[in-house]
């Protein structure tokens, strides 16, 4: 095994072309070592991306952010500006490990790690947040909810890895929210989770949503047919109830230790209606 | 595989040594710099045994590979005692027995201290929950929250 510390994403990107045994891209470390250990992978390259400028940095864009592919849970948390623009983000990736792997661990880890469970994806996908890639061609941007593709898989291609994730701007009166079920209170995965993202217009009623499932199919899913539930709505008990129905119809979990397939379905439910309760009262209105 | 140089800062210390591709900080800590505080308790990042910072950052040394270390700044439980006189935190856990075999108790200290200059007055839950990646198998956790909490009580006055 070699280990690579470029100092830009062109040098990156030409190292990791030339290459032609296995590579893992080392930002956090937190999945990468652990699955080093484990013997899971044996790359003849490791590339470093740390050093690139800007990776470690969270920079104001277009009324958003850019938080570069190295921002560990911890630098992403104390960013009061980006928590108030999208807390359920920020929440969801500072539910991942303790506090150890939180200085560590990063967003762009936790996508390209491609577990159906990353706690840091659903609120992504709800966000609409688009991901930079570096690869040999150049630079491409691309949703977040269209990198995963099934467990411990992405639709990055060879020889492509992030560089940021941009979280975009958002109208006043929105709200976003991530909630997981795990049978613990700390340092766990997810059983079932919910992100929801919502802006409401000035008479309390949702003009726009986005609700995403982590935990519940192969991948974190988008899920239009949930937010349509509640559009339009002030999240009576209907949309509520509707919205809870469209989450569990959108299902398609395995049954394992963590937690049966009727579990995760009806629980990623209730997930979706609290989350977006939530992202309600965040959005500026009492229920 | 080829070996690499690293040069860093431990404990205040400029250190330099040779480390190969895939050998994480903590084996560097023990079995080249003789620095035996952080242990190895699983290996994954669960336990927090092996806790260390990492430019003032509590990290675990098992998840950063030496290589990674090159530049940088490393604080380890060899570094919290001046000279013979024990940090607050090594006496308060001395006097409230909030340790057994102690094979936890480096890597708590040093996240105890990390909590302590971020939030020198925490809540017992806020204690709980930066420590709940700090695994004991021998004393329960009480004892231990006791002896953070005294020590950011002297510390707090001192």
């Amino acid at each position: 095994m070699r280990f690579a510390r470029p100092e830009t994403a062109h040098e990156a990107a030409a190292l990791i072309a030339k290459e032609t045994g296995l590579i893992r891209i080392l930002s956090g470390g937190t999945d990468v070592m652990v699955q080093l250990k484990a013997g899971l992978v044996e790359p003849a390259l490791i590339v470093d991306i740390k050093r690139i400028p800007g990776l470690r940095k969270i920079t104001p864009e277009a009324g958003g952010f850019r938080i570069g592919a190295a921002v560990s849970g911890a630098e992403l948390g104390e960013h009061a500006e980006v928590r108030a623009l999208w807390p359920g983000v920020v929440e969801g990736a500072e539910l991942i490990g303790s506090t150890q792997v939180q200085g560590r661990a990063t967003m762009a880890g936790n996508l390209c790690n491609g577990s159906p469970a990353a706690d840091a994806v659903p609120g992504l996908v709800a966000a609409n947040a688009v991901a930079r890639i570096m690869g040999p061609n150049g630079e491409r941007d691309c949703p977040i909810a269209d990198i995963p593709a099934g467990p411990g898989k992405t639709t990055l291609a060879k020889g492509e890895f992030l560089t940021s994730i941009f979280l975009p701007a958002r109208p006043a009166r929105s709200g976003d929210a991530y909630l997981r079920f795990i049978p613990r209170t700390e340092m766990d995965i997810a059983v079932a989770a919910a992100a929801v993202s919502l802006t409401l217009n000035d008479a309390g009623v949702i003009s726009a949503a986005r609700v995403a499932l982590g935990a519940v199919a192969p991948t974190v899913r988008l899920v239009p047919a949930a937010a349509d539930t509640i559009i339009g709505s002030k999240l009576d008990e209907a949309a509520l109830a509707a919205l809870s129905a469209a989450c569990s119809a959108a299902c398609n979990p395995i049954d394992d230790k963590r937690g049966t397939i009727e579990f995760r379905t009806q629980v990623v439910g209730v997930l979706a209606k609290r989350a977006a309760l939530i992202a309600y009262s965040r959005a500026g209105e009492k229920k | 595989m080829k070996s690499i140089h690293v040069s860093a800062t431990v404990n205040g210390d400029a250190v330099e040594f040779i480390c190969a591709p895939d050998e994480s900080l903590l084996d560097v800590l023990r079995n080249r710099l003789g620095l035996t505080g952080a242990k190895e308790g699983c290996g994954t990042g669960d336990c927090g045994a092996c806790s260390v910072t990492l430019d003032g950052r509590l990290v675990c040394s098992c998840l950063v590979l030496g290589a990674e270390a090159e530049g940088a700044t490393v604080g380890t439980i060899e570094g919290i005692a001046d000279g013979d006189t024990l940090h607050p935190l090594q006496q308060s856990f001395i006097d409230h027995a909030a340790l057994q075999c102690g094979i936890c108790t480096p890597g708590i200290l040093v996240a105890a201290k990390s909590l302590l200059e971020k939030n020198p007055n925490p809540t017992d839950t806020e204690v709980r929950y930066w420590l709940a990646g700090n695994l004991c198998r021998c004393t329960g956790y009480d004892k231990i929250i006791y002896a953070v909490q005294d020590a950011a009580k002297k510390m707090r006055s001192a």
